[in-house]
């Protein structure tokens, strides 16, 4: 079972700072990130990444993308 | 899938494009060390339509119509155009406003502040420590839960609004032509002398508006964005597109005989720096509560948010008060009652900061 966090709708730079926030509530395992722009995809993958969490996949949902982001233990 | 010009050379290659355009725009005849600026031109097209009357800032700047129509194609061809709005519309409209009667304390958004400094104008150095000020309080509010809230999914048609705005503003720009050394075309007023009559040709300023629209949307360049990320994340990428456009127009300043360093004497520029740093503390500010810097909210409204539209139409009402009210700043310096507005945009800034944030969990 993973964490959502849902960004959608948010202007700059909440989705990253609500990636961030859940990150570091979990440090490890999995979380889905819902967005609605290609703007907010980009920087959460990419926040994400910076801080080691591997991009497990990116599908779109709705009017926007649901992003699954994963670090192991 | 892959954005090509999202990736960390793709931004700075982005940045350095819009560095030496904005150097040739000088080159080909905008005001100096003002190839670009998001804030300026606004306050000129606002002149243009007679919501001001200071006669030596007015012409439509088809760059900024360029700016929202690029975006606006690069959005459809690549399926990113997103119809929303509802997250807070009338406080944008307040941020835009006071982000523009500040940038017009400093003479300039942060572009130009990029751009004077690119051309030695060293007062701008005061006006980008006021930003990065502005931005940092603005990142204090954004910790402790700032937030407009969401916007929604509105009508396709609905996104359409301001891009059409913009195709209106130059189908009047081509009924009612600037005729030399007069002040008024048809309903449009053009300075006959002043910055607002140093422009490149129209064409050639259209065309660049629209390929930097168009990079811009793709790249999601923010100049707000950059500083802070910067402060927030300690992240670099926006960043290296800011350094990317001032080095490039450093670099073709020196090459077109454009670079002249000093704090006297500097064209559209003040030197009072206490006014300087203070108009860009309320603009960083405004900015940073609004989510992007001026050009990235021209970006957005071109692809479907009709919040930074809402922005937009902030800052045209801003200058118009700027300049009816006498707020803004001259060659001369800032004004009394100019600075008497940036204390009353500091207040109003800071209260939307303070009252507008999501309940924290314990």
């Amino acid at each position: 079972m993973s964490n959502t966090v849902d960004a959608r709708g948010l202007s700059c730079p909440q989705p990253v700072m609500k990636t961030f926030d859940q990150i570091k509530a979990q440090s490890t395992g999995e979380i889905v990130v819902l967005v609605d722009t290609d703007t907010a995809r980009e920087n959460v993958s990419r926040a994400a990444e910076s801080k080691g969490w591997a991009v497990a996949a990116v599908e779109p949902e709705d009017n926007g993308y649901r992003i699954t982001i994963r670090k192991d233990g | 899938m892959k954005n090509v010009l999202a990736t960390k050379r793709g931004i700075i290659a982005v940045g350095a494009v819009i560095g030496v355009l904005a150097s040739l725009l000088q080159f080909w005849g905008n005001p100096a060390n003002m190839g670009i600026c998001v804030a300026c031109f606004l306050r000129d097209t606002t002149g243009a339509l007679g919501l001001h009357r200071a006669a030596v800032v007015q012409y439509i700047r088809p760059e900024i119509i360029g700016f929202i129509l690029g975006s606006f194609v690069a959005a459809y061809l690549f399926k990113e155009f997103r119809p929303r709005s509802g997250s807070a519309p009338i406080t944008r409209f307040v941020l835009g406003a006071f982000a523009m009667i500040g940038s017009l304390l400093f003479l300039g958004c942060p572009w130009r502040a990029l751009l004077r400094l690119a051309g030695g104008d060293w007062n701008a150095l005061f006006g980008l420590f006021g930003l990065a000020a502005g931005i940092w309080i603005g990142t204090q509010f954004l910790k402790k839960g700032y937030n407009l809230g969401a916007t929604k999914p509105t009508y396709a048609a609905a996104g359409w609004i301001f891009p059409i705005i913009a195709a209106g503003l130059l189908v009047l720009m081509l009924l009612n032509p600037q005729i030399s050394g007069e002040p008024q075309s048809g309903v449009l007023f053009y300075s006959a002398e002043g910055p607002g009559s140093m422009h490149a040709p129209l064409l050639i300023s259209l065309v660049i508006g629209l390929g930097i629209g168009f990079l811009a949307q793709k790249s999601r360049f923010c100049t707000m964005g950059a500083v802070r990320d910067l402060i927030l994340f300690k992240q670099t990428h926006l960043f290296s597109g800011l350094a990317a456009l001032t080095v490039a127009a450093f670099i073709a300043n020196l090459a077109l005989k454009q670079f002249h360093p000093g704090f006297e004497g500097q064209p559209v520029a003040h030197t009072m720096y206490i006014w300087n740093f203070g108009g860009m503390v309320l603009a960083g500010l405004a900015f940073t509560l609004a989510g992007g810097c001026p050009g990235r909210q021209l970006f957005l409204s071109g692809e479907g948010d009709g919040d930074a539209a809402i922005f937009v139409i902030g800052m045209i009402v801003g200058a118009a008060f700027a300049h009816n009210f006498g707020l803004a700043s001259s060659g001369a310096g800032a004004t009394p009652v100019g600075i008497k507005a940036l204390f009353i945009g500091l207040a109003v800034c800071l209260s939307i900061g303070f009252t507008m944030r999501e309940s924290i969990k314990a």
